[in-house]
Formats: C-alpha cells, sequence, structure tokens
C-alpha cells in the first residue's frame, strides 16, 4: 500500500498529471468490495448459465449449425448433419437466390454423414456449394448415408463441372484427404449424374479405387435411386426447366443486371431535356421519367416475363423471344402514356423496350440447362447488329421528337 | 425437354461408330438423351437436343464420341469476341 502511494498521481485515463494538479475527482477512492466466488452453478446475475461446451468443439473453429453429432470412424470423428433445414438455412437460401453473395455460400470440403451411416454405407458426393449439401441432406429422403463434400470453390455441381472444379482430380483428392478406404469397406462413390461434365469415371477408379456410378440428375431422386438398386429410371437422367425452376432464376437474373442500365438511366434524362434551342430541365425530368419507364418495361419482360414464358413464346431464338415479349411490353407503356407522347416518341420508347429485352433474354441462355455454346453464338451473330442498330435509334428519334 | 427446343444443326457432336465399344456410358450420363443403344453399339437420336455440355466425350472411354464443350453465356461469347480466345464461364 505504501509503495502504491507513493507513485506519480494519475489522470483519469491514465495520462500523468504534473505533481501540483489536483487529485482525480472523477474517481472517488471507493474500497473495493470483496467479489463473491461462485462455488455452485449459481451466478449473481442473469439467466442460469448454459450446459458446457461440447467435447467436439476446437479451438480455432466454429461449429456449423446443421452439424447434429459426430460419429467416430477409423478416420477419426465426423460430423452428422440435420436432415431438417432450419430458419438459418432458408434465409441464406432466399439471400443467395437474390445474388447477395453468392459465391460465399460455402461448406467446408470433406467428409460428413447423415443419419447413422455405417461401413456399409453408401457414399454420395456433392459440391461444397451450401445449397447442394442443403439439397442433398434434407431431400434426398436417404436414411442412412456418407457424404463427401469436394471442393468446388463454393459452386453448383453442373456449373462448377462445366468450370472444371467439379474435376477427377478434386474427387480423387477429396477421397485420399478424407480417408475414405478407411471408413467404408466397399469401394463405390455415387456421383450426381451432371457432375460428369468434369469427371472421367474411369479416371476416378485409376486414381484412387473407388468405382463410380452415375446416382440421378435431382438429389431429390435419390432415396428412389437406391431403393431401386442404383437404378435410375429415364426422367431421373433428364435434366428439366420447369415452370418453378425457372422462377428461381428471376431473382438472380435481376441481380446480374448489366451496369450500363444506370448510365442509360442517366442518359435518359440528359438526352430528354433537350428542345428547341434549350435545355429545360421541366422536360428532362417529365420526358426522362417515360423513358425510364421504357427502360424499366424492357427489364421486366427480359429479365422477368421472358424466362417465365420461355417455352410458351413460339420461336427458338432467344433474342426474337424477348424481343416478343419486349414489343407488348412496349405497347403497354406507349398505351398507358398516349396522352404525353408523339408519335416519334412513342416509337422510341416501343424500340427501346424491345431492344432491351431482346439482349436480357439473349443473356438468360446462360441459365437455361439447353441451350448449345455453338447456338447461342450463331443467334448472336445474327441479333447483335440489329440490338446496336436499334439501340441507336433510340436516343435519335427520342431528341428528334423534341423539335417536330 | 421436348418442349424446350434450341437452334437445330449446329452442335459439335460427332460419333465414330467404329471406334464405339458399346459400353453405354455416353447414354447414362447424357441430360438430353441424345445418345441410345442400337444393338451393340450407340446413335445419336436427337441430335438437335445436344446442348454441348461435353459429358459424353468426358467419359467414353475409347474417344468414340467427341463435342467442343463450352457454355452457352452471351457475355462470356462477347468477351472472347474482344479479347480472343476461348469464351470461358461467367
Ligand atoms: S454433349 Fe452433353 S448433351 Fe450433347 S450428347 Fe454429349 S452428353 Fe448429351
Ligand atoms: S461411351 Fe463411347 S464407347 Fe461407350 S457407348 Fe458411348 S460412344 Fe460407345
Amino acid at each position: 500500500m505504501e509503495q502504491d502511494e507513493k507513485k506519480e498521481p494519475a489522470g483519469c485515463c491514465g495520462e500523468k498529471l504534473s505533481p501540483s494538479a489536483a487529485p482525480c475527482a472523477c474517481k472517488p477512492p471507493v474500497p473495493l468490495e470483496p467479489f463473491p466466488m461462485v462455488r455452485d452453478d449459481k451466478v449473481c446475475c442473469g439467466p442460469p448459465t448454459g450446459p458446457r461446451s461440447s467435447s467436439r468443439e476446437r479451438p480455432g473453429y466454429r461449429m456449423w449449425h446443421f452439424v447434429e453429432d459426430f460419429i467416430d470412424t477409423p478416420a477419426g470423428p465426423v460430423p452428422l448433419a440435420k436432415t431438417v433445414l432450419n430458419a438459418r438455412d432458408w434465409l441464406g437460401k432466399i439471400r443467395v437466390r437474390w445474388g447477395i453473395r453468392r459465391d460465399q455460400y460455402k461448406v467446408a470440403p470433406g467428409l460428413y454423414g447423415v443419419g447413422r451411416p455405417d461401413a456399409s454405407s453408401p457414399v454420395l458426393v456433392t459440391a461444397n456449394y451450401k445449397l447442394s449439401f442443403d439439397a442433398l441432406r434434407s431431400g434426398a429422403g436417404v436414411a442412412d448415408a456418407w457424404i463427401l463434400v469436394v471442393d468446388t470453390r463454393g459452386i453448383n455441381v453442373w456449373c462448377a463441372a462445366g468450370k472444371g472444379t467439379f474435376s477427377t482430380e478434386e474427387v480423387v483428392r477429396q477421397v485420399k484427404s478424407s480417408q475414405l478406404d478407411r471408413v467404408v469397406d466397399h469401394r463405390r462413390l455415387i456421383l450426381p449424374q451432371l457432375s460428369a461434365t468434369g469427371v472421367a469415371s474411369r479416371m476416378v477408379k485409376k486414381g484412387c479405387g473407388f468405382k463410380v456410378t452415375w446416382g440421378p440428375v435431382r438429389a431429390a431422386d435419390l432415396g428412389r435411386f437406391l431403393d431401386a438398386g442404383m437404378r435410375a429410371d429415364e426422367p431421373m437422367r433428364r435434366v428439366t426447366f420447369t415452370l418453378a425452376e425457372r422462377i428461381t432464376l428471376v431473382p438472380v437474373e435481376l441481380s446480374f443486371l448489366p451496369r450500363y442500365l444506370l448510365w442509360s438511366l442517366a442518359a435518359a434524362f440528359l438526352l430528354s431535356g433537350f428542345g428547341a434551342g434549350v435545355f429545360s430541365f421541366q422536360a428532362a425530368w417529365f420526358r426522362g421519367a417515360l423513358m425510364v419507364a421504357a427502360l424499366a418495361g424492357g427489364v421486366f419482360a427480359g429479365a422477368v416475363a421472358a424466362p417465365i414464358l420461355l417455352p410458351w413464346i413460339p420461336v427458338r431464338s432467344f433474342s426474337v423471344k424477348g424481343a416478343i415479349v419486349g414489343v407488348a411490353a412496349g405497347l403497354a407503356i406507349v398505351a398507358g402514356f398516349r396522352e404525353h407522347v408523339n408519335t416519334w416518341e412513342a416509337a422510341a420508347l416501343l424500340i427501346c423496350t424491345a431492344v432491351i429485352s431482346s439482349y436480357l433474354t439473349m443473356n438468360f441462355t446462360g441459365s437455361t440447362p439447353y441451350t448449345s455454346p455453338s447456338g447461342v453464338e450463331k443467334e448472336m451473330r445474327r441479333a447483335i447488329p440489329f440490338q446496336a442498330g436499334a439501340a441507336l435509334v433510340v436516343p435519335v428519334l427520342w431528341v428528334a421528337a423534341a423539335f417536330v | 425437354m421436348k418442349d424446350f427446343r434450341y437452334l437445330p444443326g449446329v452442335s459439335t457432336l460427332v460419333l465414330d461408330t467404329e471406334a464405339c465399344t458399346g459400353c453405354g456410358l455416353c447414354t447414362i450420363v447424357c441430360p438430353h438423351g441424345v445418345l441410345a443403344m442400337a444393338e451393340k453399339r450407340v446413335e445419336i437420336v436427337d441430335y438437335d437436343g445436344c446442348m454441348e455440355c461435353g459429358a459424353c466425350a468426358q467419359n467414353c472411354p475409347t474417344g468414340a464420341v467427341g463435342v467442343t464443350p463450352g457454355v452457352g453465356c452471351a457475355a462470356a461469347i462477347i468477351n472472347s469476341w474482344i479479347k480472343g480466345g476461348k469464351p470461358a464461364c461467367c
């Protein structure tokens, strides 16, 4: 105690004070109460404490919410995944469906289990995109199985196979690093059929000794596939593009809208202001709003309506499909504003809507499961000159309309 | 997928019937039923249904079936026109 008093007085915040300064006023010398030591599970305040940390927790790691337990295997403990999605999984699903941080939606590659798998249980292989993993653990209808998650850099099965991240080498590497040969006594992997674009079954056998069986396209069919003795019927082997599947793609399409649409917004307002000899802010505002309606109509037609209506628009070329829907949307817009636009303006609005819709629908070929790259290239060679020409006509008509 | 047809006559799919051993692997992995077994060899039954995914060629043990795989993505194709080279997935 004596030594403490000889120390230089310190300020409230610890900075040194000159010896002449008055003792700090904001920290009255309250004697410390002895801290009561807790000897039982009761605490001094707040609700009762939770349970002790699980013995499976490791410093530096965080336990995933979908892990319900661990199972001990000759290759070490393997996490068992829940087979029911919870609110966090659903929220995450909605988030990535809108394209928000979609590239960050990953699970750690490696071996997992569902149910109570043993050495004879089947091994289902999937990508480390969390939606792929979730579909497998919750929707496969398989009671007891191992799930081998391959490091596809967080990309779904088909895209990853096309990009080469769901590859023969990646599967072999994961089988080895998970020591799968010590966990199961059979030598068979069930791969999703759509990974065949990137995985050569005979090379997997050569690389790690496991034989590949091609499972169905959709995880939801796996239960029936296994029950039928690993046999897939025709529908299980075919990709589909149902209304529901197309609707699911709409938010992602919207989130991928080209950035230059923003520039066209600015250009729309600017161009709208030009009139006979003057620049009018009132015209910029009012006519600009008309142009924005046309842009929005084009986006709606090309990124929402055309993808949904896809099989019912009676032409094959996507750019023409988009133009048809775009003209319909443009006519609706022109009809809505018919009292405020002259013929030139009406034409400009119509072409604007059609060209945006045509281009966006053509872009949608990248999201469908049936368009061949050769076909897309052929279509683009034909369509882009028309689209570019039409896109140039719009501002010309729009400015000219102000002078007639 | 019969209600979804894209441009006809464009696929780069080729089949060398001589080299085919009839293992049937390509008929299993094709997601569009383009190939089917006929007698002891495979044949192309729906050429225009092919989307050039490359699964058949990747898994054919004898190289009897070939295709130039790619991704039907407009943005990637435009990029390849501008920058040269093969279209990469977007
Ligand atoms: S490239 Fe794909 S769609 Fe075409 S035949 Fe081969 S597996 Fe079928
Ligand atoms: S995978 Fe090759 S060898 Fe086997 S059936 Fe098809 S074309 Fe013939």
